[in-house]
Formats: C-alpha cells, sequence, structure tokens
C-alpha cells in the first residue's frame, strides 16, 4: 500500500514539472514564432508593388471603422474574396474616429466612416505624410419613430426636433412639442454618445455634433431602441433607416419638414435627398500610398462597381450612379 | 422554574423559526440565480440550437444570416485562449509562489500586494490601452493573436496570482516544516508538498481567469481585433476575431435572422466555455486524486 502511494506521488509529481516543463517550452515557441512571422510579415507589403497588376492578385487588405458602413465593407469583402482568393481582406469595428485613428498611424489601409473626415483628424494623417482618399459608398436615412399607438403625430419640423433634443430641452410632455398634441408623457430614445448616428444627428438637428439632452434612454445597440419603442406608448426615438424597414410592423415611422414640406424616408427620399436634413453619406477612406497597391486598388474599384447592389442588401440605399462614377475617377 | 422552562421553550420555538427563515431565504437566494440563469439558457436554446450544426462551425461570416457562419471567431477564441493560458498561468503561478514562497515580509512586497488586488478591479478597456500602447505599438506586434493574447494575460494575471496566493496559503505550515525537517530544500518542499497540494485551489483560480478572459471585448476592439476574417488563424501573427465580437455584432443587425446566428454564436461560446472548464476540472480531480493521500 505504501509503496503504491509513494509511487502515484511520485507520478504525480513528474506530471506535476511535465506541465510546468511544458507550459514554459509552449510560452518559448510562441515568442519565438511571433518574432520570426512578424518580420516575414512586414517584409510582404513592401516587396508586393513590384508585380504588375495581373489578373490574379495576392496580398493582404486591413479595413477599420464605421460599425454602421461595417456591413457594407463586409459584404464587398465577402464577394471580393470569391473573384480574388489570394488577397485576405479584414474589417474590424473600432468606430469611426478610431478608425481615423488607426489608418493616421499606419495600421490600416481603409477607414469605413458614417461621417466626413475632421480637420483635425486630416492634419494628423498629413502629419504623418499619410494622405486620406475620400470615397462615398452610400446613403443612410436617420428616421424619427414613434410608437404605434401614437395617432396624433405624423410629421414633425426641424425646429420641433431641435426644441425636444436641444441641451438643455425641459419638454417632457407630447402637448409641450406642438398645440393640439394630446397630454402625454414624452419618452426618448436614441443611440449613445460614441456613435457616429448621435454625432450626425445632434449636428443638423442642434446645430452642434454631441450636443444633446442627456436624459433619454441611450443603448449602443439600435435594436434595444426598436424594442424600447415598440413597448412605450409615448416613445420618440431616431436610428438608422435600416433598423426601420425591418421592423415596419411595430414602429410607426415620421416624416420630417425642413421647410419645404412633409417628407417621409424610404429609398427614393433618401435617394435624391429630398429627406433632408437625415439624409447622411456613408464613407470609405482609403490611404493614398496604400491605393497605389494593385490588389487595394482592385478592392476599391470592385467596392465602387459591385457595392451599389450590395448596399441594398444589408440596409442601406445606393448613391446615384454619378457619385460611383465620380468616385470611380478617383482611381485612375 | 417552570416559567423560566417555558420562557426557554417560547425562545426555541423562535430561534428554530428563525433558523427555518434564514435556510429558506438561502435556497430562494439560490434559486434566484439559478431561474435566472435558466431563463437566460433556455431562451438562447430555444432560438438557436436549430442554427449550430456543421455549417455554421465551418462558415466564415458573410452578410447573409443563413450563409454566415462562425469559424474565424471560434478559431480566434481557441488560439486566443490557449497563448493567454500559455502567458498567464507560469507567470502568475511563479509569482505567487514567489510571494508566498520567497518574498519577505516587509513594505515592498505589501506594496506590491495591495497593487495587484487593485489590478484585478481595473477596467478591461484600460488594459485595451496599454496592450495597444505596448503590444501593438511599441513591440509591433500589430493586431496579431499574440498581442491579443498578451493582453488577456494581463488582464487575468492579478486574478490568477491572487487564487493562487490564497491556495497556497491555505496548505497548512506544518507540511513545509515537516519537509524542511527532512532535510528537503525550499524548493523541494514548495514543487512536492505544498503546490500539488495547493492545486485544486489554483486550478479553480485559472478557471475564473480563463472565464473571464473568454467573454471580453472591449480590450480587443481597442488592440484592432477584427470582425470580417475570412481565414482562421494559422500563427500566433495572425490577424484575428472572436465569438463575443462577433455574438455583439450579429445580435446588433437589423435583420431579424441575425438574431439567429447571434444566439446560435451564443451556444457555441457556452460549450467552448464548458469544454475549457472541464478540462481544468479533470486535471483538478486528477492532482487531487493522485497528489495527497
Amino acid at each position: 500500500m505504501k509503496f503504491l502511494r509513494r509511487m502515484r506521488s511520485a507520478i504525480s509529481e513528474s506530471r506535476l514539472v511535465l506541465l510546468l516543463v511544458v507550459a514554459v517550452a509552449a510560452m518559448a515557441v510562441f515568442v519565438a514564432c511571433g518574432d520570426d512571422d512578424s518580420t516575414s510579415a512586414t517584409k510582404t507589403p513592401g516587396g508586393a508593388p513590384t508585380q504588375t497588376p495581373g489578373p490574379q492578385l495576392s496580398g493582404s487588405i486591413n479595413g477599420d471603422g464605421s460599425s454602421t458602413v461595417f456591413p457594407i465593407s463586409e459584404a464587398v469583402a465577402e464577394e471580393f474574396r470569391k473573384v480574388q482568393p489570394g488577397v485576405d481582406v479584414v474589417v474590424g469595428i473600432a468606430g469611426t474616429g478610431g478608425g481615423f485613428k488607426k489608418i493616421c498611424n499606419g495600421e490600416t489601409d481603409f477607414n469605413d466612416a458614417s461621417r466626413p473626415v475632421k480637420d483635425a483628424e486630416t492634419q494628423a494623417c498629413a502629419a504623418k505624410n499619410i494622405e486620406l482618399v475620400e470615397f462615398q459608398v452610400a446613403f443612410d436615412g436617420l428616421s424619427v419613430l414613434v410608437n404605434p399607438a401614437n395617432d396624433f403625430a405624423e410629421c414633425l419640423t426641424v425646429a420641433e426636433l431641435k426644441s425636444i433634443w436641444q441641451p438643455g430641452s425641459t419638454i417632457k410632455n407630447w402637448k409641450d412639442v406642438r398645440a393640439g398634441f394630446p397630454d402625454m408623457p414624452l419618452t426618448l430614445y436614441g443611440p449613445d454618445t460614441d456613435s457616429g448616428t448621435f454625432d450626425y444627428f445632434t449636428e443638423v438637428i442642434n446645430g452642434e455634433a454631441k450636443a444633446s439632452r442627456p436624459d433619454y434612454t441611450a443603448s449602443a445597440d439600435d435594436n434595444t431602441l426598436v424594442q424600447g419603442i415598440a413597448g412605450d406608448d409615448n416613445a420618440l426615438g431616431y436610428f438608422g433607416f435600416a433598423y426601420y424597414e425591418e421592423n415596419q410592423d411595430k414602429l410607426k415611422l415620421l416624416g420630417v419638414d425642413a421647410g419645404s414640406g412633409c417628407v417621409q424616408p424610404s429609398r427614393e427620399t433618401i435617394l435624391d435627398e429630398s429627406y433632408a436634413p437625415l439624409s447622411r453619406p456613408l464613407f470609405v477612406y482609403v490611404r493614398g500610398d496604400a491605393l497605389e497597391r494593385p490588389e487595394v486598388k482592385a478592392f476599391m474599384r470592385f467596392y465602387l462597381e459591385n457595392g451599389k447592389q450590395l448596399v441594398g442588401e444589408v440596409g442601406y440605399v445606393e448613391a446615384p450612379d454619378s457619385v460611383y462614377q465620380q468616385e470611380l475617377a478617383k482611381l485612375k | 422554574m417552570t416559567v423560566s422552562q417555558a420562557h426557554f421553550r417560547r425562545r426555541l420555538l423562535l430561534r428554530r423559526a428563525a433558523g427555518i427563515a434564514f435556510a429558506a431565504l438561502c435556497v430562494a437566494a439560490t434559486a434566484a440565480a439559478i431561474a435566472a440563469l435558466g431563463v437566460l439558457l433556455v431562451q438562447v436554446a430555444a432560438k438557436g440550437i436549430d442554427r449550430v450544426g456543421w455549417d455554421f462551425l465551418n462558415a466564415f461570416p458573410s452578410r447573409k444570416p443563413e450563409e454566415a457562419g462562425i469559424k474565424a471567431a471560434l478559431w480566434g477564441t481557441i488560439w486566443l485562449m490557449g497563448l493567454t493560458a500559455a502567458f498567464a498561468v507560469p507567470l502568475g503561478l511563479g509569482a505567487a509562489i514567489y510571494l508566498e514562497e520567497y518574498a519577505p515580509r516587509n513594505w515592498l512586497t505589501r506594496v506590491i500586494q495591495v497593487n495587484i488586488a487593485n489590478l484585478a478591479g481595473v477596467p478591461s478597456i484600460v488594459y485595451g490601452l496599454l496592450g495597444l500602447a505596448l503590444f501593438v505599438r511599441a513591440l509591433e506586434l500589430e493586431r496579431s493573436v499574440l498581442a491579443g493574447s498578451l493582453t488577456m494575460a494581463l488582464l487575468v494575471l492579478p486574478i490568477v496570482i491572487i487564487a493562487s496566493q490564497e491556495a497556497l496559503r491555505a496548505v497548512p505550515n506544518s507540511i513545509r516544516e515537516a519537509g524542511w525537517a527532512l532535510g528537503a530544500t525550499r524548493s523541494q518542499v514548495v514543487f512536492r508538498q505544498v503546490v500539488p497540494a495547493a492545486l485544486p485551489g489554483i486550478m479553480t483560480g485559472i478557471i475564473l481567469a480563463l472565464s473571464r478572459a473568454i467573454g471580453e471585448t472591449a480590450p480587443l476592439i481597442m488592440i484592432g481585433a477584427l470582425l470580417f476574417v475570412p481565414f482562421t488563424p494559422s500563427g500566433p501573427m495572425d490577424r484575428f476575431t472572436v465569438l463575443p465580437i462577433q455574438i455583439f455584432n450579429w445580435a446588433s443587425r437589423p435583420q431579424k435572422e441575425f438574431q439567429v446566428d447571434a444566439a446560435a454564436g451564443i451556444i457555441v461560446l457556452l460549450a467552448v466555455l464548458l469544454a475549457m472548464n472541464s478540462v481544468a476540472i479533470v486535471l483538478r480531480n486528477r492532482f487531487q486524486a493522485g497528489g495527497r493521500r
């Protein structure tokens, strides 16, 4: 018995030591591999451009940026892989601003953006000798929504929206929005402050990006806002058009009057920009030096030539043909 | 006499009633926690179980919900967790052994101790910023699974250290003294007596640490983990994505079919978590059975 026990404990000791040895060895191997790979990884981008652009390209393209634009870039990358399987395109969701920091740091080749680049960002890029080329790839229409039980509101003017959403607004009842609206509490829903949608809405409605009353239900997930508005008779909220399209039975869409009559967002009114001022363009920014690489150029060409159909599939509105033609000219 | 007896009996009944009430409260607390978990699991399972299958596990992300799969995220998570464990376990265990078995008890070790405890409570996004500055930029590891796992290792290191220290501290001092009395060196005592005895506790700490790491998204998005990755990592320098990022993105997409993908993704994440924990539990039970008596 004693002997057996000793045997067993000896085995477990050696097993423990073995475990430690394996763990340390694994660490050493991983670190060694890491060094090895990093040098070879830095070599490839420098070596690739010497080849002439043939039909089958290879290389890797790094994208990041807005989670709003992500579904479009994902769709394009998915389709691009079918024609150019040798090119690895990856896309992240660091946000529009976070993505600009990365591209200006030389970490990415393109950046999805749900708003135009800011001057400060262009300057930060220029300081690193990085030039950004802007491509407009689609339109989105920020939609204003209420609960279907709301039978009095059909349309709000930009001024009324501003009186509701501006910083310091004290409107807490529908009757204070417009004379004639019933005496009903008003509860507000909107995207959280990190969102590009929030930036855009506050800029065109309140006149200053990120200036908004703070006492509303905020969520980073637009589906949460859909649920909130669908379950609250007093609700008013805003988010991207795609989320309305998928939930038409649960929500009531309001028109917006910017002075020339009431316009409801639809594919047509967003496309011809009569749904103003809440139609917004969506962009992809590409690093000027990356555009010289044949695979990046081919990817952007594919984006602009085939993006049109894909944009609709993922819930956005395609830009007019003239815009795509104009953007394609930047690739020449 | 009879008065004090009656008094005693009354008190006794009261005390027993209070005892039963307390036990009932404890049962209710447990039931509430399990019920919440149960509702969550049933909901997710009902929504997503039909979606989980070979096609789902073996397809890359897609704009079409019915074609989208979790292959890249699944392999990314497996790589990330493997590397994180490979970094965090030896470092954490080593630090714990030093602090418990070797370090002198003075102000310096107390300062270190307090700092480790504080680090365990630092929000994960802060580790993301550290990882971005240190691993991604300074060490030029770029947006690799290596940079991600090093960041994650830092994130869980305090948990591993603290849990291992607790486990080592729980080993009775008499075992060390007996070892020394027999002429064993300090390291012999540590490796042959103390660590094997503490191993179950250490394993529990590692399970907790990895369970935290597997669900993290914020630090990984900060260091540049991706979302659309049409390949699986083939080495530690490859770009990657992980399950929670993919699940969060699917859950926030407008198309309802993506909600089903999100639920299926959660099932896969739970399966990976359970698999990981059961490996640790099997290891723990083996050491527990074979190590001592």
